[in-house]
């Protein structure tokens, strides 16, 4: 355990030299405001697509509903902080709990369907939220809410990515993500060894969908306005696409895949009519080549040069 | 002496398939117990039942005089039944290690679990030299062996086994049911289902033949070798 702690805090000083780095030259005007808005973009993107993984990649449940979930925390939060006037840490935890709490409920008969069928499910779920969502007059409808205060900063973005990069991170090395692998590999044999299969899907689904919820409500202040075509089938389809170019059940492959994702869409602004057919593109390449995705089921820390962020390697505690 | 496995009367189906009719059977502690029967007889079927992958629809099971039909599969590998699936169903993408680890998946006993690795390992010597590998990348008989080691990892009072042979080169058959055979001595009660009703019969004490969905013969293992019906029907002439 206690290699575990050193290994933690070597990343968390990691995180602090980049936030660093990156805070600085915001702060010194060498990021201009487009690319300002972007990395907190990354940032957000980061934190959907490593609690899709910990859905998709590591227990191996086909979500495509994630951007629903999204959608909860981002309404639940801006409610309160918009027309409750609370802080913005109120309105994430609220939208997290809200979209956990959905998550769970919604997981509990869908996680019995497999495969496609839970793909299918998922996919209904997350257009009936936004549909609801829609309906409701309260939050001003297809129009959009309007009026929303802008509070997401970057230290605000990055350092809720870290917290959730960590939880996940230790949540797949416990007992509870060996179960939720076993259920991936195989569902059968993890229920043959006295795996609760049941307990540990609704478990998965319930936590990403509670970070997704924490993403939404950090997406909401980013903007004025929020409108729920931002949560279409698109939108879960993309961070899909962020989870399998990155690798599914690779927490490094949710970062990269993130990152790359959305900073290849932001490059590819100005020209719109290329940006699909060139996304496309890479993601056939990257089936040919890589079908594991960028870095398949394995860390960063696996390969030679970052080796030394790892020191639990090469023994067994 | 009450049997270790009481089967009585269970009737399963898949959706409105009647897969099994009404099968009683038991199992006393120590034994070695076989069923065997064509495709489609429901003797894997008899065995997930009985582990808690299917719940019977009517009747009820008992192990060590408490009922367990009804029961999810994770309390009743609780109770002591650890099930070998057909197929072998190993973790593939995990080292030979980390599926041993899973197989202790219920046990908190850090001492107990160490000594049980030590345990599998003398028992498939293979499985030790192969601790760091890929489950995925090993032979099919490999395969069989880490799957019996991961399910004797949980301890089991009884193990339950669903083809074992499947798949193998008849001399790793064999080398398999001695295997059975060792863990029987040492204590653990077996349910083996098989397509080799030969080798089945010739390692167990007792038996059962089923036929679409109901036990049409039972009685001693050598008995039943030797009987004319099982003789046509099964084994060949």
């Amino acid at each position: 355990m206690n290699i575990q702690r050193k290994n933690d805090l070597m990343y968390l000083v990691l995180g602090l030299v980049i936030f660093g780095i990156v805070y600085g030259l915001m702060e010194g005007g060498m990021i201009g405001s487009f690319w300002k808005l972007n990395i907190i973009i990354i940032c957000i993107n980061i934190i959907m697509s490593a609690s899709l993984n910990l859905i998709n990649g590591y227990t191996g449940q086909f979500s495509l509903g994630h951007a629903g979930f999204m959608a909860v925390g981002c309404y639940v939060s801006v409610i309160l902080t918009t027309n409750f006037h609370m802080p913005l840490i109120v309105g994430m935890l609220a939208g997290g709990a809200a979209a956990a709490l959905l998550g769970c409920l919604i997981g509990l008969p869908t996680l019995r369907l497999n495969g496609d069928y839970l793909a299918i499910a998922t996919l209904g779920l997350g257009e009936i939220i936004r549909i609801v969502i829609m309906n409701i007059n309260y939050v001003g409808g297809a129009a959009g809410f309007t009026g929303i205060p802008h509070l997401t900063t970057f230290p605000w973005v990055f350092f809720t990515m870290l917290v959730t990069l960590f939880f996940i991170k230790n949540f797949v090395n416990s007992t509870h993500g060996r179960a939720c692998i076993a259920i991936r590999e195989n569902e059968i044999a993890a229920g043959a060894m006295g795996i609760n299969t049941t307990k540990y899907k609704v478990m998965a689904f319930t936590i990403g969908a509670a970070f997704a919820g924490i993403a939404g409500a950090l997406f909401a202040h980013c903007f004025y306005i929020i409108n729920p075509s931002s949560f279409t089938f698109m939108a879960s389809f993309n961070y899909l696409i962020m989870v399998v170019l990155g690798g599914l059940g690779s927490l490094t492959g949710s970062v990269a895949g993130a990152f790359v994702v959305t900073a290849l869409s932001a490059a590819l602004a100005s020209w719109p009519e290329f940006r699909m057919i060139i996304y496309a593109l890479a993601l056939i390449l990257l089936m040919f080549y890589r079908p594991q995705g960028l870095f398949g089921y394995v860390e960063l820390t696996a390969f030679k040069p970052f080796r030394f962020l790892d020191r639990t390697k090469g023994g067994r505690e | 002496m009450a049997a270790m496995l009481d089967i009585k009367d269970i009737n399963v189906y898949y959706g409105a398939i009647h897969a099994i009719k009404g099968i009683s059977l038991t199992v006393n502690e120590g034994e070695i117990v076989t069923l065997i029967g064509a495709n489609g007889a429901g003797k894997s079927t008899t065995l997930r039942t009985v582990s808690g992958l299917l719940t019977p629809k009517e009747g009820e099971i008992k192990f060590l005089g408490e009922t367990i039909s009804g029961l999810p599969a994770q309390d009743i590998v609780r109770a002591g039944i650890s099930q070998v699936p057909e197929g072998r169903r190993i973790f593939a993408n995990m080292t030979v290690m980390e599926n041993l680890e899973l197989g202790a998946y219920i046990r908190t006993d850090k001492e107990g679990i160490e000594k049980d690795y030590q345990m599998v390992f003398e028992r498939f010597p293979r499985l030790a030299e192969r601790k760091e590998q890929q489950a995925g990348t090993l032979s099919g008989g490999e395969q069989q062996m880490l799957a019996m080691g991961r399910a004797l990892m949980s301890r089991p009072k009884l193990l339950l086994l669903d083809e074992p042979s499947m798949g193998l080169a008849p001399l790793l058959i064999r080398e398999i049911f001695n295997i059975i055979v060792d863990i029987n001595k040492a204590g653990t009660t077996v349910l083996l289902v098989e397509q080799n009703a030969n080798m089945a019969l010739s390692i167990a004490n007792r038996a059962y033949v089923l036929e679409t969905g109901r036990i049409t013969l039972s009685g001693d293992a050598k008995e039943l070798a030797a009987s004319e019906d099982v003789r046509k029907a099964y084994l060949g002439g």
